[in-house]
């Protein structure tokens, strides 16, 4: 008697994510890379971004089209609600490193994943961006990521590929570390 | 061979052996680094039993305690001793420079010449300090855990502790203990119990071959070799000394300093994650054991298996640190070491200044790098991995010697 395995596919390529890593482990240089978005305001708190092209591997780089993000207060600030707010964004940012890394994650590991669902809630206390309390922060006091993932593993074994996705996703490390802003006007 | 603590006097057991022909060279005396560049208090973290040096078994008459560092200290000038190691004291190298047919050798006490080099100088010469140390405010001392002895050279008043590895858990546990409140900056740790199922968790590394895992047979070996040091303490008790200890003593618990601005550091709110990551990485070793000692028909004359209490983190950990108004008047970095092969005169090093080397064979004709964290195996850190290690790596040694004399007199 035989069995034969389905072989383990997420959608993640881990091969040449490896070939990646190995490539770039040699030619540090090709490794820095630049993101870019550009954006202009509409009216009133609503503005429109885009993403298109990066640096990086040395060269300028092509998304495969130009990505499209409406951004603007909902209308309990008296805004027209155009998109989503920005804080909102940065939450979808930080839930799409954490996923596309989770899926990564368990395809090296050679676990098969049949979904992944997340539910991302960022407190913040108003008082701060309105002026009203200098001792409140604007941004958010706590960031609260809940996963439900089913897949071919043990709860253990899903809790270390969720914690590992953490160790390496670049929007996690955004936000629980201080990077530098410069901003200028030409 | 280059430094006279364990990994090069059991090199110099191996090569007498074999009666090859070789020096010592010791900048001060037989375990210098033990005797002045370690706190007071220190154990060895690993018990007595576990410092089996080639050609000497001496277990001491308390096989399962802690040796102190003057008892460390002892026990390897017994065994340089025992084994009539030629140990040249107070010779610093000051360089090593390749050579027709080897290398030549500058020390303050004149020149050699050899066909083969071993350097024995150990992992841990420089304090590896993070780069925001240097912008600490100018009233806060800072030490690392190689300037630090006992918590009486400290200021009264708080105390930052960065680290949580090995040092910087018992050195925390020690300071707050004095009644310096302590504050200690958490980044990626090692847990792991002392005790596990009545028996020392590194009797159960060593039982299983947890601690003979190899070099060339484990996943990313660049990455195991950077691992911290298990979060272990040697002590009289046997306690474990991880953060659920030090938060029940009242230790505050931060995460990674991420950044320092005028009187305040910033931390990293990754500490969740990091205590997550380290609790799921201790599981996997006790599930590991777990196996080991199911498959070898221990599991019904050992306490049956058991998980500990995952680390306890408070709902919103500071994100900063006020030294000023919390009066923190000292930082210890407990945040590593390197080696320091500056006196190293030869293309040996990658793009990051660690020595190119397979297995401890450097990419350099009959030089030979010992003692560094899973050089060979997991247990190359350890007095006790010092055997092995030597073992082969003398053998390649006297292999390289034999076909290098073929080819001189052939030519």
């Amino acid at each position: 008697m035989s069995t034969t395995q389905k072989p383990v596919d997420n959608g993640v390529n881990v091969a040449a994510l490896l070939d990646a890593r190995k490539a770039l482990t040699d030619a540090p240089a090709a490794a820095q890379f630049t993101w870019r978005a550009k954006c202009e305001w509409v009216r009133g708190t609503h503005s429109r971004s885009t993403v298109d092209g990066f640096f990086g591997l040395g060269d300028e780089q092509k998304h495969r089209s130009k990505f499209t993000f409406e951004a603007d207060h909902p209308e309990v600030f008296a805004s027209e609600d155009m998109g989503a707010t920005p804080v909102e964004i940065v939450l979808v940012g930080l839930a799409g490193c954490l996923t596309g890394g989770i899926a990564a994650v368990a395809q090296n590991r050679g676990i098969q994943l049949h979904s992944v669902t997340a539910t991302v809630e960022g407190g913040m206390d108003l008082q701060g961006i309105l002026g009203i309390d200098s001792d409140v922060r604007n941004g958010f006091d706590g960031i609260k990521v809940t996963y439900d993932i089913k897949a071919d593993a043990t709860p253990e074994e899903i809790r270390a590929i969720v914690a590992q996705s953490q160790k390496r996703s670049a929007v996690f490390d955004v936000i629980t570390n201080p990077t530098n802003v410069t901003v200028e006007v030409r | 061979m280059i430094g006279a603590g364990h990994s090069g006097l059991a090199m110099s057991h191996c090569l007498a052996a074999r009666s090859i022909d070789h020096v010592i060279l010791e900048r001060g005396e037989v375990a210098h680094s033990w005797k002045h560049e370690r706190w007071d208090s220190l154990r060895l973290l690993t018990p007595n039993w576990l410092s089996r040096l080639p050609g000497h078994r001496d277990d001491g008459d308390d096989p399962d305690g802690f040796r102190t560092m003057p008892e460390t200290i002892e026990f390897l000038e017994r065994y340089a001793r025992s084994i009539a190691a030629p140990v040249h004291t107070h010779t610093t190298v000051t360089s090593v420079k390749p050579a027709t047919g080897g290398y030549v050798v500058s020390t303050t006490q004149g020149e050699w010449r050899c066909r083969t080099v071993v350097l024995a100088t150990g992992a841990c010469n420089v304090p590896q300090l993070p780069p925001v140390a240097a912008a600490l405010p100018p009233r806060v001392r800072s030490l690392s855990s190689q300037d630090y002895r006992n918590p009486g050279q400290l200021e009264h008043g708080g105390v930052l502790v960065v680290g949580a590895s090995a040092s910087g858990t018992q050195i925390a546990e020690e300071i707050h203990r004095s009644g310096r409140p302590v504050t200690l900056a958490v980044g990626e740790h090692i847990r792991a119990p002392r005790v596990y199922r009545g028996r020392d968790i590194q009797w159960w590394m060593d039982a299983a071959g947890v601690f003979d895992d190899r070099y060339d047979e484990i996943d990313d070996i660049g990455r195991a070799r950077n691992v911290p040091s298990m979060q272990l303490a040697g002590s009289t008790d046997r306690r474990t000394v991880d953060l659920n200890r030090l938060t029940g003593l009242g230790v505050r618990l931060v995460g990674r300093i991420a950044g320092v601005t005028g009187v305040r550091a910033q931390c990293s709110g990754s500490l969740r994650n990091q205590c997550a990551l380290s609790d799921l990485k201790m599981n996997r070793l006790l599930d590991r054991i777990d196996a080991w000692a199911t498959d070898h028909g221990l599991d019904g004359t050992t306490p049956p298996p058991h998980r500990f209490e995952p680390t306890r983190v408070e709902d919103s950990p500071p994100l900063a640190i006020d030294f000023a108004a919390e009066h923190i008047h000292t930082v210890v970095w407990a945040t590593g070491f390197r080696p320091d092969h500056s006196w190293l005169d030869a293309p040996v090093f990658d793009r990051k200044g660690r020595i190119r080397h397979d297995g401890g064979v450097v990419d350099a004709p009959g030089m030979y790098l010992l003692g560094l964290p899973f050089l060979r195996r997991r247990k190359s850190s350890l007095i006790d991995g010092a055997a092995d290690d030597t073992r082969e790596l003398s053998d390649h040694l006297i292999r390289y010697l034999d076909r290098s004399a073929v080819s001189v007199e052939t030519t």
